[in-house]
């Protein structure tokens, strides 16, 4: 059989994205008109008045639209994606601003012009007045309520939300803590950072006036999701809308926000203009309209034993979600769940506010909140073995949760509705081998050693559990044509995952017929209608087991119909390189091209080969129709993979930091990361995923923040001044893998994509404490900040 | 506007500019050459770094008109006349240096150069030479084993 599943195959889409040949969403539509916005510059403020008189004369100008303009359903506010009963008040944007806007960035006009040279100059000719209003900045601000995000969100309060776990004999997390031999409580905070893949936001619709049909590229994580919403705000058939997502410059979780204001207008401008209408987004838009992620602050209550074992966690989180809800409260509610990470925790209490300011909106960015609950956790983790005078990976190894212990039910509700029940996992051995490929034991002579060079050395551990292939579903359609082609297709959308190449390796591998015959379109609905999209590491896991499901459906019937063929029993046959065989006789064999021409009985032929399934060819019994009762024509199958509820990969990482004694200067001298996400598709692919996810967790651990002044305005919008790393930062990443499979898919696979980045923070800052003996509470840390944390008096 | 004339991949093509017109912008809509991306226009990020005259430069941190009668090699430019993956595009593949793709043609552009002018760099000078280019995706790690693989194939290929 080939065996493909598995195997570091190249990736097929590279000599097409290596050429130049790739087709990223402003590739597409060379003649189409150019939208531009005219977006807010305050963070609070009243919309008084819109003055176009100077903009008007200006030659290539098409069509300027502001909130009036718009018909009732398109300038509706935008969907609240993921509604939640503890989420009272929701709130979400207007296409374009009506009478208030909320964060610096917010669009209040919409220009359309002959390119966008002409639309930006538009812009800059657009007055609107404003009433500045006292906006509301940062977690203190928006907690105090003072001033109001929205009127009618008392406290800006949009969200509360309380989980609690009680202990086995039935006390409270705060009773738990209370009755510990030893108790600490403590704050945290994590600050705001952002996807910002290279390729921003993006959006092209043709509207085609004869038959009323719409054609949107997007430069999305969710086209089918798209595609629905756009149909309804239009109020077109659903077959009439097509969406379709090209290649995508990176996504990282902002991608799946959606319908994007510029999504709802670019396309109904299309379809009133009756030209094409294309919007590419700019770097600054993109870091002022799209969205961020990360701000939280948290108050942690714990008591432990002797051994460092946790019998009471009680954590306090105020969550930072910007001016509006569009994705609901998931990103608290990973952290609020996530948190709890491969520890078997005596009782746990958690409870979350989730606050409005006047900011960019908070959805998640890869990792999704997790890197904030890992941070929370492995902090408390790390204030334990100090307090107690413990290893620190002692005292974890003492909550783990052991490999006998799966499925293992944490007793809460996780974010996608169904219990935190993990599948499974070894921790105890990701621990060894992390130790083992970080050499922890010998640090302290490392450490020593450099300590008399003058230099200062720490180490830091971080561990993690993360809930991937998170429902409701995925589907996959496979279909094998006369010419012996496999044509894979599948809802959700890519974004540089590889997914071409793990998906053909997949139904290489059921199908049995060589990789190079196997082709896969994603993201595309004039494919595959039926998808939720690409986030929370679940491409693989979902459309991976839809695909390899409809792969079955699509092999029994091939040997069906060639066990007709070859008057053979199906099972005695097999299919290897493309060709059905009958088992130990070489002989009797018919390839998958002619199975595919037998299974779609024809009356017309249209080449030598086909002719075999015409009617007077054909040697059908004249007892049975051509096609049987329950048959469909066509050797193709469609199937979908619906999990009863999510699968929860691990890992664990270590890093050696060195701090300057002088400039506080921090450099990582070794990062190694042990991941166990089931069964491995393609290895190169996993590890490249690993090394991305790594390198955006350095980002936010040592570089990236998101600087917003007292009014709201961000003042490092800008590559030059938001500090993403270069390779000039980022370690090399040492990575050793675990495979304990997943019980709950056909495949045994979990989700990889977001796991790099989760514990990079709480690595960072374990390693940091480490090496400096002060304690690190809040992350990014900067060079400045630790300096300036070294002068400060001890606490207490 | 301006005529300009300039010789693309080997190709004398011209253009009808405004002066402000981006060289990027140039060559992804005048000429229909898109594999020249544009991540941030404000010079940082490396996405749309073409060669001009061999070496490399910020596309949208240069006006069309001031580069009338120069030569300029773009990411479609890169593979043998046959279509042949250079050896940098081939190691990219070999070594998974790429994952979405979009900041991938200004790495080449600027590995292509570097090993010009370096063929047997140290991994300082790698990490220097990558040091202007922005990957969200890879981590660099295998970017990085990209250029070292790339001096290895052209070193084999001039024996």
């Amino acid at each position: 059989m080939t065996r493909l599943f598995g195997e570091p195959v190249p990736r097929r889409e590279d000599p097409r994205l290596l050429t130049g040949q790739g087709r990223y969403l402003d590739d597409l539509g060379q003649g189409a008109l150019a939208a531009a916005f005219v977006r807010s510059p305050h963070a609070h403020a009243g919309i008084v008045d819109i003055d176009l008189s100077a903009a008007i004369d200006v030659e290539g100008l098409v069509a300027v639209y502001t909130w009036e303009d718009l018909p009732e359903r398109v300038g509706a506010p935008l969907p609240l994606l993921i509604p939640h009963p503890a989420l009272t008040h929701g709130r979400t944007a207007y296409p374009l601003a009506r009478d208030v806007v909320r964060h610096v960035g917010e669009p209040v006009v919409m220009v359309v012009a002959r390119d966008r040279y002409v639309a930006e100059d538009v812009c800059s000719l657009i007055r609107v007045d404003y009433e500045v209003r006292k906006p509301v900045v940062g977690v203190p601000e928006a907690a105090a309520g003072a001033h109001l995000v929205h009127e009618d969100v008392p406290g800006n309060v949009g969200a509360h939300l309380v989980q609690e776990v009680p202990a086995a004999d039935g006390r409270s997390a705060a009773q738990a803590v209370e009755d510990a031999p030893h108790r600490l409580t403590f704050r945290l905070g994590i600050e705001r950072s952002a996807s910002m893949p290279l390729e921003g936001r993006g959006v092209y619709a043709r509207w085609d006036a004869d038959d009323r049909s719409l054609r949107v590229y997007s430069s999305t994580q969710t086209s089918t999701s798209v595609r629905m919403a756009l149909a309804a705000r239009f109020g077109l058939p659903l077959p009439s809308v097509e969406v379709i997502a090209p290649d995508v410059g990176g996504g990282f979780g902002v991608k799946i926000v959606h319908p994007w204001p510029e999504e709802v207008l670019v396309p109904w401008a299309a379809m009133l203009l009756g030209r094409e209408v294309k919007w590419a987004e700019d770097r600054r838009e993109h870091f002022v309209s799209s969205a961020h992620e990360r701000a939280q602050e948290q108050t942690v209550r714990v008591g432990f034993d002797d051994e460092g074992r946790v019998l009471g966690l009680d954590v306090t989180i105020l969550h930072d979600h910007g001016a509006y809800t569009p994705y609901g409260i998931i990103v608290p509610i990973i952290t609020s769940t996530q948190l709890l990470g491969p520890y078997r925790i005596g009782a746990y209490r958690v409870e979350f506010s989730s606050l409005y300011t006047n900011t960019v909106q908070v959805t998640p960015y890869r990792g999704a909140g997790r890197p904030q609950g890992v941070f929370c956790m492995e902090r408390t983790m790390d204030r334990i073995a100090a307090h107690l005078g413990l290893d620190r990976t002692t005292v974890r190894a003492a909550n783990f949760i052991q490999p006998g212990e799966f499925p293992y039910d944490q007793g809460l509700i996780f974010q996608d509705g169904r219990p935190l029940i993990y599948d499974s996992g070894n921790y105890p051995e990701s621990l060894r081998l992390l130790k083992e490929l970080i050499g922890w034991d010998d640090f302290p002579a490392r450490r020593a050693e450099a300590a008399r060079e003058g230099r200062r050395l720490g180490i830091g551990i971080g561990c993690y559990v993360e809930g991937t292939g998170v429902g409701p579903y995925e589907g996959g359609h496979v279909q094998v044509t006369s010419d012996g082609r496999v044509h894979v297709s599948t809802g959700l959308t890519s974004q540089g995952q590889g997914h071409e190449t793990v998906f053909a390796q997949i139904a290489a591998t059921e199908l049995g017929v060589p990789l190079e015959r196997v082709s896969v379109v994603t993201g595309d609905t004039r494919r595959f209608g039926y998808a939720v999209g690409t986030f929370a590491s679940r491409a693989a896991v979902m459309s991976g087991n839809a695909i390899a499901l409809a792969c079955r459906k699509v092999r029994e019937k091939a040997l069906r119909i060639a066990a007709d063929a070859l008057e053979a029993d199906p099972g005695d046959l097999e299919v290897a390189d493309g060709v059905v065989r009958v088992a130990g006789s070489p002989g009797a064999s018919i390839p998958l091209a002619t199975v595919a021409v037998l299974a779609n009985p024809l009356r017309y032929a249209f080449d030598e080969e086909t002719g075999r399934a015409t009617q007077f060819a054909a040697g059908a019994g004249m007892d049975r129709p051509p096609v049987d009762e329950g048959e469909e024509p066509g050797l193709e199958g469609r199937d979908y993979y619906s999990p009863i509820r999510s699968t929860y990969a691990s890992g664990m990482h270590a890093a050696i930091v060195e701090t300057d004694p002088d400039t506080a200067e921090i450099r990582i001298l070794r990062y190694a990361v042990v991941h166990d996400c089931g069964k491995l598709i393609n290895p190169m692919i996993v590890e490249g995923q690993i090394h991305g996810g790594v390198a955006q967790g350095v980002g936010g651990a040592l570089y990236e923040r998101m600087v917003y002044d007292g009014h709201g305005q961000l003042l490092n919008a800008s590559f030059m001044d938001f500090l993403m790393p270069y390779a000039t930062e980022i370690p090399l990443i040492e990575t050793a893998h675990l495979e304990t499979p997943s019980p709950l898919n056909p495949l045994g696979i979990k989700g990889a994509g977001e796991a790099g980045v989760i514990p990079v923070s709480a690595v960072i800052a374990s390693a940091i404490e480490d090496a400096e003996g002060i304690v690190i509470d809040r992350m990014p840390i900067s060079p400045s900040e630790l300096f300036d944390l070294r002068r400060a008096p001890a606490p207490g | 506007m301006f005529d300009i004339t300039l010789r693309v991949n080997g190709v004398l093509r011209q253009a009808s500019v405004p002066g402000r017109r981006l060289l990027s912008d140039c060559l992804r809509h005048d000429l229909g050459l898109t594999g020249t991306h544009v991540g941030c226009e404000h010079g940082v990020c490396g996405c749309c770094t073409v060669l001009l005259d061999g070496e490399p430069v910020r596309s949208c941190l240069t006006f069309a008109v001031t580069v009338d009668g120069r030569e300029i090699t773009t990411v479609e430019g890169l593979a043998g006349p046959g279509g042949e993956l250079s050896p940098v595009q081939r190691a990219f593949a070999e070594c998974h240096g790429l994952q979405c793709g979009f900041c991938t043609p200004g790495f080449l552009c600027t590995a292509t150069a570097l090993l010009r002018d370096n063929p047997s760099p140290s991994e300082e000078d790698v990490l220097e030479g990558l040091s202007g280019n922005l990957c969200r995706c890879t981590g660099y790690q295998n970017i990085v084993k990209a250029v070292h693989r790339a001096a290895e194939l052209i070193a084999e290929e001039s024996r």
